[in-house]
């Protein structure tokens, strides 16, 4: 059966729900509404406003609230509406959510999920096509997570759910509508396990989240080139597991890391360096980051401009084979 | 001037307005004056002997805390010299089972809530960001970034409440810290789901040398509840009975299911922001004097006296009785372990990435090596 990202997400939330008692969901709209994309649909009718309920429009009452019901016992998931309005949210998330357990020498947990909804290509207004997870991959304390496909939505939901250490768990919106055959529940796989989707021998290319599909297409694209390119779905940026795709490069020599991000400080820069210092002698090029440009998300006429797509990706690809 | 309006207006609105004069049982002489709004009846002579015991102890450990950062011993100190009765007489209306949600100044409202001061003071000596495990006492811990704890404070309560347990939430910040917004959506939050919240303000008239004048255009802090719907009060921080009369009506109103409360308890802090700080760059000598008229324990002191509740051998007694307790801290920081640097890697996460793994062995190299530790 074909179901969307956004149907894998729901479900997800739906047995997380019905598992445990202590799951509670709250955020902006998240209740009668089922969340303006439709991720907690019906939660609250089926769970009743004391698991799944609206919250007052405040984003660091929201992440701040979280670290109060985990103290008591819950295991609360909260929705940031749009990734550009997580911001307010950022003191709580990094100040305590993050470091709590550390402060308080373990004996304070936070099992908290924080969904942020992210990337472009929705032609959106400007704050609703943020990629900030490069600000959430550098605070000590935290996971953080992207789904690539529909199946893998479940099984990452679920596991941040009921992960005991904090998830920022980023929904790559615009791939909520991709189909992908699934028969849910799946069985899950672990948080900080990045898979190949598509095998290949030409080159690597890593990516996560928007950019997991984009890279699929770009490998089909390439085919015509006499190119076999292999795809590697990163999954989780805390903990990155670079030993996937130093395995992979070791056989390829070549690798291209794909986000929408801005580009400078962006997680591509982690994952190069990782792979130079593992896997030095086996690259055959220089590793070549392909990411949004070093300007502010643009407005919605001009995002195509922005954003890395299947030519840029080749272009890159066709860099690392020039060496 | 439309003298219609105030009547107008919907008495609901009307009740959460404080009145205009902070509440005061004791005058200023030690005198009390009763309340028949606020009474302390339920408080007998040994509740009362325990307040003033309370805030001796919480002076003389301050006044320990600051010695020992002056040889070294702590990093820095944050003092609530003056403040004593505003954390005392707010604390001893909880009851074991209720929560506390600290800032950093709150020592007093700790030694109350039963937690060793030593444990507290580890954080302030750097050996470990926190030293007591807030399971314990039902104290949470101390929050350095302003007013960020009151939204914990809310969600806990809120949490309490969809539980159905019978708890009240207290949670503390400053003057200051009513500019910051974490404390407005806090008690947006808890008015919205009417949880058992109080949001105790020590108003000390300064956010480190700035003083409240240029802190809010507000009339007082306890209006700024009208804007959430919660009940302000404001009380002399000073009067440990007035501060002890108005928090146990808020902790009445929470326990029935009334929803949260602002208390803005009026007070001063005599000493220095933090060790680190020079208030002679900011405040008179003769505002000094002024408050220290006022002094909490002093004017407590003398009323106990007049009632014969307390003669000189009891006054000896608890004196010699704390300057035991503070020679013990003393002898606990200066035992205390510097921390163990491998402790370092504890305690981040649950699940902690590979990554640590080299990372402690790169430390444990370092340490080997006698090559870490030394400044750079
Ligand atoms: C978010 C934040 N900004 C600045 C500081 C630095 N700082 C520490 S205490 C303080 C003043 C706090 O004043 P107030 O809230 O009145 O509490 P008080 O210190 O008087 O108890 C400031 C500015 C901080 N700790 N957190």
């Amino acid at each position: 059966m074909a179901i969307t990202m956004a149907q894998a997400l729901n479900q997800s939330l739906h047995d997380a729900f019905e598992k445990d008692d202590r799951v509670v969901l709250f955020g902006e709209d998240v209740g009668t509404l089922g969340g303006v994309f439709r991720i907690t649909d019906k939660l609250q009718e089926r769970f009743g406003d004391q698991r799944c309920f609206d919250t007052p429009l405040a984003e660091a009452g929201i992440a701040g609230t979280a670290v109060g019901m985990a103290m008591y016992g819950f295991r609360p998931i909260i929705e940031m509406q749009f990734d550009g309005f997580t911001y307010p949210a950022f003191e709580q998330i990094v100040s305590h959510i993050a470091k709590m357990r550390n402060r308080s020498r373990g004996t304070v947990t936070m099992p908290i999920t924080i969904r942020i909804p992210f990337g472009g290509g929705i032609g959106a207004v400007e704050h609703h096509s943020e990629s900030p997870e490069a600000y959430f991959a550098h605070t000590a304390g935290l996971k953080v997570v992207t789904p690539g496909t529909p199946a893998d939505a479940y099984s990452l939901l679920t596991e941040s759910i009921f992960s005991d250490d904090p998830v920022v768990f980023f929904e790559p919106k615009r791939r909520y509508w991709m189909k992908e055959d699934a028969i849910l529940p799946i069985t899950t796989e672990p948080i900080g396990q990045s898979v190949v989707r598509r095998p290949g021998t030409t080159a690597t290319l890593a990516a996560y989240g928007p950019m997991v599909k984009t890279c699929l297409e770009t490998a089909e694209a390439a085919e015509a080139e006499g190119w076999d390119l292999e795809v590697i779905d990163i999954r989780s940026l805390v903990p990155f597991d670079h030993g996937t795709i130093v395995e992979s490069v070791e056989r390829t020599g070549r690798l291209v890391v794909v986000h929408e991000a801005q580009t400078t400080a962006g997680f591509g820069a982690e994952v190069a360096a990782r792979v130079q210092q593992h896997a030095f002698y086996s690259l055959e090029a220089p590793v070549q980051r392909v990411g949004g440009f070093d300007i502010p998300y643009p407005a919605a006429m001009l995002e195509e401009f922005f954003l890395p797509d299947v030519d840029r990706i080749l272009d890159a690809v066709a860099t690392t084979l020039e060496y | 001037m439309n003298r219609s309006e105030p009547a107008a207006l919907d008495q609901r609105y009307l009740q959460l307005l404080p009145p205009a004069e902070p509440v005061q049982l004791l005058d200023d002489d030690g005198v009390l004056h009763e309340n028949p709004d606020f009474p302390i009846d339920d408080l007998g002579p040994d509740d009362l002997r325990n307040l003033y015991r309370y805030m001796v102890v919480s002076r003389r450990i301050d006044k320990q805390a600051i010695s020992l950062q002056r040889q070294g011993q702590l990093g820095v100190y944050a003092s609530l010299l003056g403040q004593e009765a505003a954390q005392v007489g707010g604390a001893y209306a909880l009851e074991d089972r209720d929560w506390m949600f600290p800032s950093f100044r709150e020592m007093g409202a700790a030694i109350v809530r039963g937690l060793e001061p030593g444990q507290l003071l580890h954080q302030w000596r750097g050996t470990w960001l926190s030293g007591h495990n807030p399971y314990d006492s039902n104290f949470a811990l101390m929050s350095i970034p302003i007013g960020t704890q009151a939204i914990h404070g809310a969600g806990y309560a809120i949490a309490a409440a969809f539980d159905g347990e019978d708890i009240v939430v207290m949670t503390y910040f400053g003057d200051g810290a009513t500019s910051e917004g974490d404390p407005h959506e806090a008690m947006n939050f808890a008015a919205v789901y009417d949880a058992p919240c109080i949001f105790f303000v020590q108003n000390n008239q300064y956010a480190i040398s700035t003083p409240l004048s240029e802190q809010t255009r507000a009339p007082t802090i306890a209006h700024k509840g009208i804007g959430y719907g919660i009940p302000g009060y404001r009380v002399d921080g000073n009067d440990v009975l007035a501060t002890y009369a108005v928090t146990r009506r808020a902790v009445q109103r929470a326990r029935a299911g009334e929803g949260p409360s602002l208390i803005e308890a009026v007070t001063y802090r005599m000493e220095a922001h933090t060790t680190s700080d020079d208030p002679t760059r900011y405040r008179t000598p003769e505002e000094m004097d002024e408050w220290q008229r006022r002094d909490p324990i002093a004017r407590f002191g003398a009323y106990l006296s007049a009632e014969g509740l307390m003669d000189d051998e009891l006054k000896d007694r608890i004196d010699a009785d704390v300057e035991t307790l503070a020679s013990g801290i003393r002898e606990e920081i200066y035992e205390a372990p510097h921390g163990d640097p491998m402790e370092l890697f504890e305690h981040v996460y649950v699940d902690p990435p590979a990554e640590f793994a080299d990372q402690r062995a790169l430390l444990t190299r370092e340490l080997d090596a006698g090559t870490n530790g030394t400044e750079g």
